[in-house]
């Protein structure tokens, strides 16, 4: 009953959401929002086991390591208190001047910001070493991304031109032409896996291989 | 030559990475010091963008869905700024939301700002409804009614209750959506938004984002595109308001000036080598 009942209700739910999407009725309208409604609920319910779950190894782990593994997850346990001593009054989500909005913008925005601007760095030393002619398709690799990046560059004229050109051409022939094969075939798939899912056959989500 | 020592071409082919870094920082820095202008081409995705925004009626309703979090910020804002100031000129209403949970701060900011500098009136003029969780699920209840995501506005406002709203009720009340994101919520908003209910979508993402929504600009899927800082210049250049993405094209032409230096070195010393190994064998 464990596995038959899961199943079963996976069954009825996806064969509704399949018909529905297909049947433009208030009655669809209604059984898809109802439907999606669930969603939310079951993902408010697994937030809190997340946290605490999250919260248990953190702690765990403080108590455990030592040095910088123990700085971190003293980190994340403090982040934790603050979050939930800001969300206690909605006042500092939306008053510029509360703590909770003083930290996203001086903590959180430079924070993040820096992280991804870091890429820059990376970027350049991996480009370095991977754009080399080593066969032809390397060097294809090489080319592309040698005039894609150039188009950032200002060029005299009619080279700008000519390498605008190109690039138009590099984004809507060949990079789409790739693009829509791994799209269709990545939703080809999907539909696959989803069919999979619905008649029983991949039970992966049941935490199991059985 | 015994094995041990390196020709110059290997030199160029191992160039230690903290050189690299380090002359990566010194270019970034350089723009900062002596600011130049770099002229910017418009491309017709980002111009049709344009186009249509200049031709919105008084009154008529716009979503700008600002899906984005403080990582992409630098790319993303300056978009989002120019297209917010076009629609107050054109006295369009505008309906703004976030599907990125890091959003809402940054986009009560950034509307409150520019709303205010255009002398628009929130709840009125303007109506910025907030963030909800699961972007596929909120998109499709956008669909059904903006009510059913939303029933309060970010200021906990009843929707029933902001003058605005009052004869808006779902994508059919809304004559495009203009999403700016740096994640996959434009992927979201192509399948939900723009191909169960329809409605006229644009997009605005990263640079690195560009090339995969380019088959959605040939199929129609999406009336437009804004890419990366380049487009954002491009599209400060059509409003002729040169802002933030302006100001960040010269970093952004020094980083790649660098990176292709960098390809032509590397590149140079391994055509040496090659050729000197072909040598050595003969």
């Amino acid at each position: 009953m464990k596995l038959q009942i899961p199943i079963f209700i996976v069954f009825i739910t996806g064969i509704i959401m399949i018909v529905q999407f297909f049947i433009p009725h208030e009655v669809s309208e209604f059984v898809f929002t109802y439907a999606n409604d669930f969603v939310i609920v079951v993902g408010i319910m697994a937030l809190p086991l997340g946290i605490y779950s999250l919260m248990k190894n953190t702690a765990s782990k403080a108590r455990r390591e030592k040095g910088s593994e123990a700085f971190f997850a003293l980190v994340t346990i403090a982040g934790f208190l603050i979050m939930v001593a800001g969300g206690l009054s909605r006042d500092n989500f939306t008053n510029p001047e509360s703590i909770l909005a003083l930290m996203f913008q001086n903590v959180l925005v430079p924070a993040q910001s820096t992280l991804f601007s870091m890429l820059a760095f990376y970027i350049a030393s991996a480009a370095y070493r991977a754009f080399r002619i080593r066969t032809w398709l390397a060097t294809v690799l090489l080319v592309t991304a040698f005039v894609i990046m150039l188009r950032i560059v200002p060029l005299p004229e009619p080279l700008a031109t000519w390498n605008g050109e190109l690039v138009r051409w590099i984004l809507s022939v060949p990079n789409m032409a790739a693009k829509r094969a791994i799209i269709i075939g990545v939703g080809l798939g999907a539909v696959a896996y989803s069919m999979k899912i619905i008649l029983g056959i991949e039970r992966g989500y049941m935490g199991g291989d059985r | 030559m015994t094995p041990g020592d390196r020709r110059w071409f290997d030199k160029l082919l191992t160039i230690d990475r903290r050189w690299i870094f380090a002359l990566m920082a010194i270019f970034v820095v350089i723009p900062a010091v002596f600011s130049f202008r770099v002229p910017v081409a418009v491309s017709t995705e980002v111009r049709v963008i344009h186009e249509f925004m200049e031709k919105l009626q008084p009154q008529q309703v716009v979503q700008i869905a600002l899906d984005y979090d403080p990582s992409t910020l630098a790319e993303l804002q300056p978009m989002a700024e120019a297209i917010l100031r076009q629609a107050f000129a054109k006295n369009a209403r505008v309906i703004v939301t976030t599907l990125s949970q890091f959003g809402p701060a940054m986009v009560d900011e950034l509307i409150t700002r520019v709303a205010g500098e255009c002398e628009k009136t929130h709840g009125v003029d303007y109506t910025f409804l907030g963030y909800k969780p699961y972007p596929a699920i909120t998109i499709l209840a956008m669909g059904t009614d903006y009510r059913v995501p939303f029933p309060t506005d970010y200021y906990g406002t009843p929707v029933d209750e902001i003058p605005m709203m009052e004869d808006i009720h779902n994508f059919s009340d809304v004559v495009a959506v203009v999403s700016l994101t740096g994640g996959n919520v434009a992927d979201f908003w192509i399948q939900y938004g723009n191909a169960k209910y329809g409605v006229p979508l644009a997009l605005g993402v990263t640079g690195v984002m560009a090339s995969d929504y380019y088959p959605y600009l040939q199929s129609g899927q999406i009336f437009g595109l804004i890419p990366g800082v380049k487009g954002a210049a491009e599209y400060e250049q059509l409003v002729d308001r040169p802002g933030d993405a302006a100001r960040g094209m010269p970093y952004q032409v020094m980083s790649h000036a660098l990176i292709l230096v960098f390809m032509v070195i590397a590149n140079i010393g391994y055509i040496a080598r090659q050729r000197s190994l072909r040598q050595a064998k003969r």
